[in-house]
């Protein structure tokens, strides 16, 4: 417990517990509770609330590298969903009272009004080379039982997200209109799709119809899409077998496909590649990625703790289009069979650096030579 | 693309003596050039007139000219060296400057040389506001709204399209700006506008949208040859906008940006760097943002390394001046590794999980009468940097980087008044992060200040929290402190000093240490990773904070710790870095683990791969000592870094570290005036007649004992601060109240000021058997000018053979009788062919570098060695203690009078120069010799 910390209304103490028995005390912040999930971190010195509300972070706990958290407090317009979708969020030193003159509240009372349980004044650092040399693993957050042993336990009880499907959780119940405009009708498979994702196709022109991730193909074919885009999501994607089907079925349609992080994974798991579950995931806003084509380089923002396997490339299935500077992994695919391409980072940014936006407008570069719909090429604003 | 190879031998330009704006950062960028190009095999070739540098250094650079910056002798360089390339954005402005001048009369392309690491085409573009506001605009970039009146009519008419005062006023045409600035009242505007009209040579003034108040930032960037661009650094100025970049508080990262903002700057940064035409390099670029309506506008570019990206290299850990002159070569950023993981990509942008915090430093103590509001004029002369887990301990750690006294933000003295924190308040000056503390512990409220202040309500809130937290000290006895509490304590960056101040028992600093260990609550040190930890990282450069695990890992091998010399200050300043680099140099030669301690991010010395071990901490005591008790060193070396690092010998002595060199006790005997006085009459070495005086009543009398004129000052001198000459009574009382106003409890020493007379320097070095005169330097103007601010000649240009053979003889006497090991300074002066002897300093002076240049001799390598055991004898024998000087050398001080127009250039026993140069000449006809020595007496004053 933090005793300096007499920003907070009320002190109230919490802990945080790692399934290998690590144990660390710090203060609640957000709801009083209890939660687990996957323990991982994220680099990104801003744009917390869009890492909180990206539904590819579901049932994770996040670990932020940045002390300083909710600096600028909360708005709609930095949503990626409906509501937080991390299971919990652990900070070194957690900011109660915000600056900010376009902010609609605290990130304090955001998490207490979307019922997310937080902790914060423990040693972030720490964990974070703890969880590097160990590996990701699961922890429970608690300011409800503050028993070590007990809390121990429930976070080796926690399931592991290894093999786990987890689209269906956060996928749409029901197909939507997200926008209409003058240029190509594009369907989007929500896996977990984030918001800024429909806003890129928005913002140039398209219209837009999310689907829930179960949808038959033929009823999405009914819709009479000129591409189709495989969204990101959270989960293990080879425990999504009928998704991969569809992915397959789709394929075969000749309309153009873009895939982004999961829906990447899904579409190389579609052509044959393999996937496999990284030690430590990638999760930031500054991994350097070189599109092989032109030799140059974007900082990307990256989530993901699955990836393409390198070794299976070589065949007919697909091209390396890009590739992660720090340690070589897979970051973009060209398919050889169908006209679509993926990658495995997040080009909508949000948050992170607009770097990758181009891809946005290859993909509607594809859509127009295949069905002749011509979109709105899009200019960053930088007033 | 790998690198070039149609070129083999660069120029690299230097950036001269040290101004104010143009500081050391640029010896740090320069070095840091130079060493990365010989790696890659290139012949470099430096230009560099300021001594006092470790890139004109053979260490760093294959040729080395130490000449004076000017077409004339860029070119006479050229001729001679016939390089392939001019590499010009490491040495500042000037040589940026100085390129661009010889790039206009076509110099660089009749010879064949290209220029790299900038566009020479586009960078006027930089420095012209019309053309940069007209850039600006053609890319999209939103600039200050403003219209051009030719009448005062339409200037308010305008002024009320522009929503009203304030309003900036531009006249058109006029040398300087003069006649501009902010207009606050209705009855200033007519006046002010009128005013333009008439100044302005085309009767127009400009009428501008004013900026005051809004947030500032600045963004570090590198471009490579294939246009890839990443953002280095971003940073936040705590003081709004309306203060200089470089006199602001700064914050890296930003802090109050939401992403959706930041990657809009990030986007208008790369644009604006882009639009500047095709080059491949750094570049710093300042932005203005309203935090009312997000409005962003571009200020300035910077298509150079700056002094913010000497701040942000070291507050990231990325080596931009390295990246960016392998950059400049052909490099593409993919192609190159961080050299601080080891095993990933140079191209990305780093992640911090730490936050730090800059400090200006400023010397207004040196110019009376000099204004002391800070506006867009830069006015400090150096700054210190902190890295702490959280915002409040590094800002914390700033004010005890510092060096003035503090031993933190406030909490260790008594309260200001009320009145004078108001005062203090409304405008900005040096200290507002200190004021602002002051006002919340006076009861002001986050809007009240921040509605005065316009400081972003997020840093307020942090620092009322520090407020808070004193507040909570203040009320608990130490039988009530559990480890949490001290932990949250020191969290928030309190000093055990501060504490010791707070808590209700009387108690001391090393009370508070003791009770905190026996807590077992220590320091941690994290390694500035670039990556928040994602990659295990190589570099062992680290920071302390108050976290539960250590990375730093001590070593087997025998250890020295070297203390650097802390901020820039008129008086110590980068001629101490140079001796600490050395210093370091020359232990790792020696095999041990040489550490480095400082906090100053404009140096070579903070470097991470100079020494074998970077501690970026504050040189203040407690950390000093934490870092000596974490690494157990053999010894530590003071007589490095100035009085900076030799104000803690004492406390060394006391916790029983060994002070490698000189012992505590033959310093001390050598520092306190009195004792070496004595020392002096003991030995039959003339000095001139002195007094102590510890009251206003003894100064007078013992002035009137000695006569007139005197020097009056306190008796442990810091670089000649608050030493006036006094003619009569009224003086001697009203200095000696200066003096102790600025250093209380400090005894006043007077000595008889002998006029007329000349003044030596003189640099020798010790074994504990051996003395070597390493350089005799005679000053042109007369004694009573600080020896800073005199021109220096080495050897003696006019003395008979007979006085120097006395100086010779008291000057070793001296160095024997206080047992000195390695370094010592004697200054002296001969008065109708009789020698006194006025003060002896036991450590590296200013003028070892330049003794080094002038002899060719590497002066503080030697010493270094020495002080680790090596003899003199043995140097000498193998002939390297042979002066290579051919003519004279002279030392010429540098001023920045510009920068305070208010105060009257006058010398004095005070030391004023920011920096200065070297010349060779071969004979005394020559200008440099000549000029000075001509109006040698013009400036003497008090």
């Amino acid at each position: 417990m933090i005793p300096g910390l007499i920003t907070s209304d009320s002190i109230r103490p919490a802990k945080l517990a790692l399934e290998d028995g690590t144990v660390v005390t710090g203060i609640a912040v957000g709801h009083e509770g209890e939660t687990g999930g996957e323990l991982c971190f994220n680099t990104s010195m801003s744009g917390y609330q869009e890492i909180l509300t990206d539904p590819s972070y579901h049932g994770q706990i996040m670990m932020m590298t940045y002390p300083h958290i909710g600096n600028y407090g909360a708005m709609d317009i930095d949503t990626e969903a409906a509501g937080p979708m991390v299971a919990g969020l652990v900070v070194r030193q957690f900011t109660f009272r915000y600056s900010n003159q376009i902010a609609d509240e605290s990130l304090e009372s955001f998490m207490r009004r979307h019922r997310l349980v937080g902790i914060s004044g423990v040693d972030t650092r720490r964990l974070v080379l703890h969880i590097r040399e160990k590996g990701v693993m699961n922890a429970v957050i608690s300011s409800v039982d503050l028993d070590d042993a007990s809390l121990v336990a429930k976070a080796k009880d926690w399931p592991s997200m290894d093999g786990l499907e987890l689209a269906s959780r956060v996928t749409t119940g029901s197909a939507y209109d997200f926008s209409s405009g003058d240029g190509a009708r594009i369907a989007v498979y929500d896996f977990g799709v984030k918001q800024n994702i429909l806003r890129s196709f928005r913002d140039r022109a398209c219209t837009v119809r999310v689907f829930p991730a179960s949808t038959p193909l033929a009823e999405v074919l009914a819709w009479s899409p000129d591409g189709l885009f495989f969204s990101n999501g959270p989960g293990d994607p080879r425990a999504m077998p009928a998704t991969i089907a569809t992915v397959r079925d789709a394929a075969a349609t000749g309309l153009p496909m873009f895939g982004i992080c999961l829906g990447h994974q899904l579409m190389a798991l579609s052509q044959g590649l393999d996937v496999y579950k990284m030690y430590v995931g990638h999760r930031g806003a500054n991994h350097p990625v070189q599109f092989l084509e032109t030799g140059r380089v974007e900082v990307t923002t990256q989530n993901h703790g699955f990836a393409v396997d390198p070794k299976s490339l070589g065949g007919d299935a697909a091209e390396l289009t890009h590739t992660n500077l720090n340690d070589s992994t897979v970051e973009g695919l060209r398919f050889k069979q169908f006209a679509g391409f993926s990658v495995q980072y997040h080009p909508e940014a949000s948050p992170g650096p607009h770097d990758s936006q181009y891809l946005f407008d290859r993909f509607l570069e594809l859509v127009r030579d295949v069905r002749g719909v011509e979109s709105k090429p899009y200019v960053l604003p930088v007033r | 693309m790998p690198k070039r190879t149609d070129i083999h031998k660069i120029l690299l330009i230097g950036s001269g003596p040290i101004i104010i704006g143009q500081a050391c950062e640029f010896d740090y960028s320069g070095s840091q050039a130079a060493r990365a190009l010989r790696k890659e095999g290139y012949e470099v070739v430096l230009v560099n007139s300021n001594p006092a540098t470790i890139m004109t250094d053979p260490v760093t650079a294959d040729k080395i000219y130490l000449q004076e910056l000017t077409p004339a002798s860029i070119k006479e360089i050229v001729e001679k060296e016939q390089p392939d390339a001019v590499l010009p954005t490491m040495g500042g402005q000037t040589a940026l400057n100085l390129a661009d001048k010889l790039h206009q009369e076509g110099y660089w392309e009749k010879k064949g040389i290209h220029v790299i690491g900038v566009d020479i085409d586009a960078i006027h573009i930089t420095e012209d506001r019309q053309l940069f506001r007209d850039l600006m605009e053609r890319v999209g970039l939103d600039q200050a709204a403003s219209r051009t009146a030719k009448s005062l009519l339409e200037a308010k008419e305008i002024a009320q399209e522009l929503g009203g005062l304030p309003v900036v006023i531009r006249p058109s045409f006029t040398l300087g700006g003069t006649g501009g600035g902010i207009v606050w009242r209705q009855e200033d505007f007519d006046r002010k506008v009128m005013r333009g009209l008439e100044l302005s040579p085309v009767h127009q003034v400009l009428i501008e949208e004013c900026l005051f108040g809004w947030k500032e930032y600045e963004l570090e960037l590198l471009r490579d040859a294939n246009d890839n661009v990443i953002i280095i650094c971003s940073i936040e100025n705590l003081d709004p906008m309306g203060v200089h970049t470089g006199d602001s508080v700064t914050v890296a990262p930003a802090q109050t940006l939401t992403d959706k903002q930041y990657q809009r700057m990030r986007d208008a940064a790369i644009r604006a760097m882009r639009s500047i035409g095709t080059f491949a390099g750094g570049c710093n670029i300042q932005f203005a943002f309203d935090p009312a309506t997000a409005r962003m506008i571009v200020i300035e570019i910077n298509p150079r390394v700056s002094r913010s990206s000497a701040l942000a290299s070291k507050a990231t850990g990325y080596p931009i001046a390295k990246v960016a002159a392998r950059l400049a070569v052909g490099y593409t950023l993919d192609e190159l590794r961080n050299e601080v993981t080891g095993t990933t990509s140079a191209c990305f942008e780093p992640a911090l999980d730490y936050v730090v915090t800059k400090i200006p430093r400023f010397n207004f103590d040196k110019f009376e009468g000099v204004d002391e509001e800070l506006t867009t004029q830069m006015k400090a002369v150096g700054e210190v940097m902190a890295i702490g887990r959280t915002f409040p301990e590094s800002l914390q750690k700033a004010w005890q980087s510092l060096e003035n006294g503090y031993a933190g933000l406030g909490a260790d003295r008594d309260e200001v008044f009320r009145k004078e924190v108001r005062e203090r308040l409304v405008k900005p000056y040096w200290d507002r992060t200190l004021q602002i503390r002051n006002a919340f512990k006076m009861g002001a409220s986050v809007d009240e200040v921040a509605d005065v202040t316009k400081v972003d309500p997020w840093f307020l809130y942090q620092i009322q929290d520090i407020v808070r937290m004193e507040e909570e000290i203040r009320q608990r006895p130490l039988s009530r402190w559990d480890e949490a509490f001290m932990r949250s304590v020191k969290q928030y960056g309190f000093s055990d000093y501060q504490v010791a101040y707070l808590v209700p028992d009387p108690t001391t600093e090393n009370d508070i240490r003791l009770f905190r260990q026996s807590l077992g609550v220590n320091p941690s040190y994290q390694v500035v990773d670039t990556c928040a930890g994602e990659f295990p990282a190589q570099t062992p450069y680290f920071y302390s904070t108050y976290e539960t695990q250590t990375e730093s890992s001590r070593s087997d091998r025998e250890k020295i710790v070297i203390l650097g010399s802390g901020p820039n200050r008129i008086g110590q300043g980068i001629e101490f870095d140079y001796s600490c680099v050395h210093g370091v140099l020359a232990a790792k030669e020696a095999g041990y683990e040489a550490i480095m301690i400082n906090c100053n991010p404009e140096t070579v010395s903070t470097d991470f791969d100079v020494a074998d071990k970077l501690y970026f901490e504050p040189v203040f005591w407690e950390h000093v000592l934490n870092v000596c008790e974490h690494e157990k060193p053999m010894g530590v070396i003071v007589q490095l870094g100035g009085q900076t690092a030799l104000k803690l010998a004492r406390r060394f002595d006391d916790a029983g570290i060994p002070i490698l060199g000189t012992s505590y006790d033959h310093m001390d005997l050598a520092e306190d005036r009195g004792r070496f006085s004595s020392l002096l009459r003991d030995m039959e070495i003339p000095y001139p007649p002195f007094g102590l005086a510890r009251t206003v009543a003894e100064a007078v009398e013992t002035a009137e004992r000695i006569g007139y004129p005197l020097l009056v000052r306190p008796n442990y001198v810091l670089g000649g601060q608050g030493m006036r000459i006094a003619i009569n009574k009224e003086e001697v009382e009203k200095y000696v109240n200066q003096i102790w106003k600025l250093l209380p409890d400090n005894p006043i020493l007077l000595d008889l000021f002998l006029e007329n007379a000349m003044e030596l320097d003189v640099d020798v070095v010790r074994d504990g058997e051996d003395v070597w005169i390493a350089g005799i330097m005679q000053h042109i103007e007369p004694a009573g000018v600080h020896s800073g601010d005199s021109t220096a000649v080495l050897p003696p240009y006019n003395l008979p053979e007979e006085v120097l053979t006395t100086v010779r003889h008291y000057v070793v006497e001296i160095a024997n009788k206080l047992d000195i090991i390695g370094l010592m300074n004697v200054q002296l002066v001969v008065k109708e062919g009789f020698v006194y002897v006025i003060e002896a300093n036991p450590r590296a002076s200013r003028t070892v570098p330049f003794v080094a240049k002038a002899t060719g001799i590497p002066v503080t390598n030697i010493a270094t060695r020495v002080i680790l055991g090596e003899k003199l004898k043995d140097f000498r024998a193998r002939g390297e203690l042979e002066s290579k000087l051919v003519g004279f050398a002279i030392k010429e001080p540098v001023f920045s009078w510009d920068k305070f127009p208010e105060v009257p250039k006058e010398l004095g026993p005070e030391m004023k120069s920011t920096g200065e140069a070297i010349a060779f000449i071969d004979e005394l006809t020559d200008d440099h010799f000549a000029t000075a020595y001509a109006i040698r007496n013009l400036y003497l004053s008090r």
